[in-house]
């Protein structure tokens, strides 16, 4: 890997309001607040009746919003708005895999799963995952969209993601968490639910895995390349060798240049355990990350361990765990955080935000000391990004 | 030939439900939707030129299996969007 600098100048905090473009089975809403992050309020739905999967803000120009959408009838496809969802446009060639030769079975896109734009050097750059596991680049905004080869066709993508059949988490196996170096637009790290995740030094061209100490329990085979279950994995922005994963098997962090990850979760309450989907961190500090754990146990009941929902944060690195749970409900809280539904935005003290598969929203000001539901009765949640 | 366009793809079609198009095969027909109304296409035909597991196409009123279905200057074409569940 080329010698970066390990550590970038610590932004200043955002002011202001703060949107959350929020994604559901539904359709896609935003709820905006006001400067004080007290009074919040929904808006929407756009796109209603679809399954809108991601949607994401432009940070470059901070008015070009990409939507992940499709319909239970309609195939996938991306949404472009360029004046902060007044109005949106479609894709004109949405992600598609090439048409297979005669006799020979290609792939389809089921759905757009996760939205990345790219480096800050790059305008109008953007990376699509989708499902079954496969890498998009649009030079355009979004407007048209070209398979990454490096990937797609690479000799080994069937292998790392475990055969083309129907497998994989609820939905299907999904390429997501496209996290791209500040430091270096052609350095690239994608996670792959399941597959493992898999690290680019050349814009996409080739890929090798990158999971050296992730525990992979659900495999027969002992310490494996790849076929590990990333449920989410982040970059931190200010120290960009510093990589957290939320996996199927725990909670892992990375510091490169090294090779092998460290189980942070290991210092999660025993009764607690390491297990989960989203992951957020910390808008200017790298030490300070939050997760939402669930129940992995038995069947994957996927719940609130207990019906007792807490966030937890490290502010060490993940040396050490806090339970917040004040505000939220104390017990028969039943619901799920899927893996893009839980954010932080850039104000100090951050705000962190988490959907739930009940269609409610909560939000903390107080960078999760106490927390309260500012949505409700909105569809299930599929993903929440801060603006 | 008159195609019968189900609510689901009516945003391509500015709100009708019955659109003209041309076509030898099912697979010319869509070729010209797709001319004449930007994106319908993709909705209901995958990559692989499969039609979408919840897209049914009628030619007269006998399901179509896939797009080599040969069609003459007065069939009637319906496309259905067919899916159950909340």
């Amino acid at each position: 890997m080329p010698k970066k600098s390990s550590s970038r100048k610590t932004p200043r905090p955002a002011a202001g309001p703060v949107a959350l473009l929020v994604g559901t089975r539904k359709g896609a809403f935003f709820v905006r607040s006001d400067r004080a992050r007290r009074q919040w309020t929904p808006a929407g739905p756009h796109f209603l009746g679809h399954i809108v999967n991601h949607v994401v803000l432009d940070p470059r120009d901070g008015k070009t919003l990409l939507c992940a959408a499709r319909a239970g009838h309609l195939g996938p496809t991306v949404f472009r708005s360029t004046d902060s969802g007044r109005s949106w446009k479609e894709a004109q060639r949405p992600p598609a895999f090439p048409k297979a030769e005669e006799g020979k079975k290609g792939l389809a896109v089921d759905h757009v799963f996760w939205l990345a734009p790219g480096h800050a050097s790059e305008p109008g750059v953007w990376y699509a995952g989708v499902s079954p596991p496969g890498l998009f680049r649009s030079e355009d905004g979004g407007v048209t969209w070209e398979g990454v080869a490096g990937f797609n066709a690479n000799p080994m993508r069937t292998t790392w993601v475990g055969g083309d059949q129907e497998q994989g988490p609820p939905g299907g196996a999904t390429l997501h968490s496209i996290n791209v170096d500040p430091r270096d637009p052609r350095h690239l790290y994608i996670g792959i639910s399941a597959g493992g995740a898999f690290e680019s030094t050349d814009a996409g061209a080739s890929w090798r895995p990158l999971n050296k100490g992730v525990a992979a329990d659900f495999l027969p085979v002992k310490d494996p390349e790849y076929g590990h279950d990333v449920h989410c994995m982040r970059l931190h922005p200010v120290a960009p060798d510093r990589i957290y994963q939320q996996n199927h098997c725990g909670i892992y962090r990375l510091d490169r240049p090294a090779e092998r990850w460290t189980r942070i979760g290991d210092a999660m309450p025993k009764a607690i355990g390491d297990i989960g989907f989203p992951m957020t961190l910390h808008p200017r500090d790298p030490d300070t990350l939050w997760v939402f754990p669930m129940d992995g146990g038995t069947v994957w009941p996927r719940v609130s361990p207990g019906g007792k929902p807490a966030a937890y944060v490290s502010r060490d690195g993940g040396k050490s765990w806090k339970r917040q749970d004040a505000g939220l409900p104390p017990k028969q809280g039943w619901f799920t955080v899927k893996r893009q539904a839980m954010c932080a935005d850039a104000r100090d003290p951050a705000g962190v935000y988490f959907g739930t598969t009940a269609g409610d929203i909560w939000a903390s000001s107080s960078e999760g000391a106490r927390w309260s539901c500012i949505a409700r009765h909105l569809p299930e949640i599929y993903s929440v990004e801060a603006a | 030939m008159v195609v019968a366009i189900p609510s689901q793809l009516r945003d391509y079609t500015g709100g009708r439900a019955h659109v003209e198009a041309r076509g030898a095969t099912l697979a010319e027909l869509l070729a010209d939707l797709e001319r004449r109304h930007p994106g319908i296409r993709f909705r209901m035909i995958d990559e692989q030129d499969a039609i979408r597991r919840h897209i049914k196409i009628f030619v007269n009123q006998e399901l179509a299996r896939d797009l080599g279905a040969a069609l003459a200057a007065n069939d009637e074409v319906t496309i259905v969007g067919a899916l159950s569940g909340g």
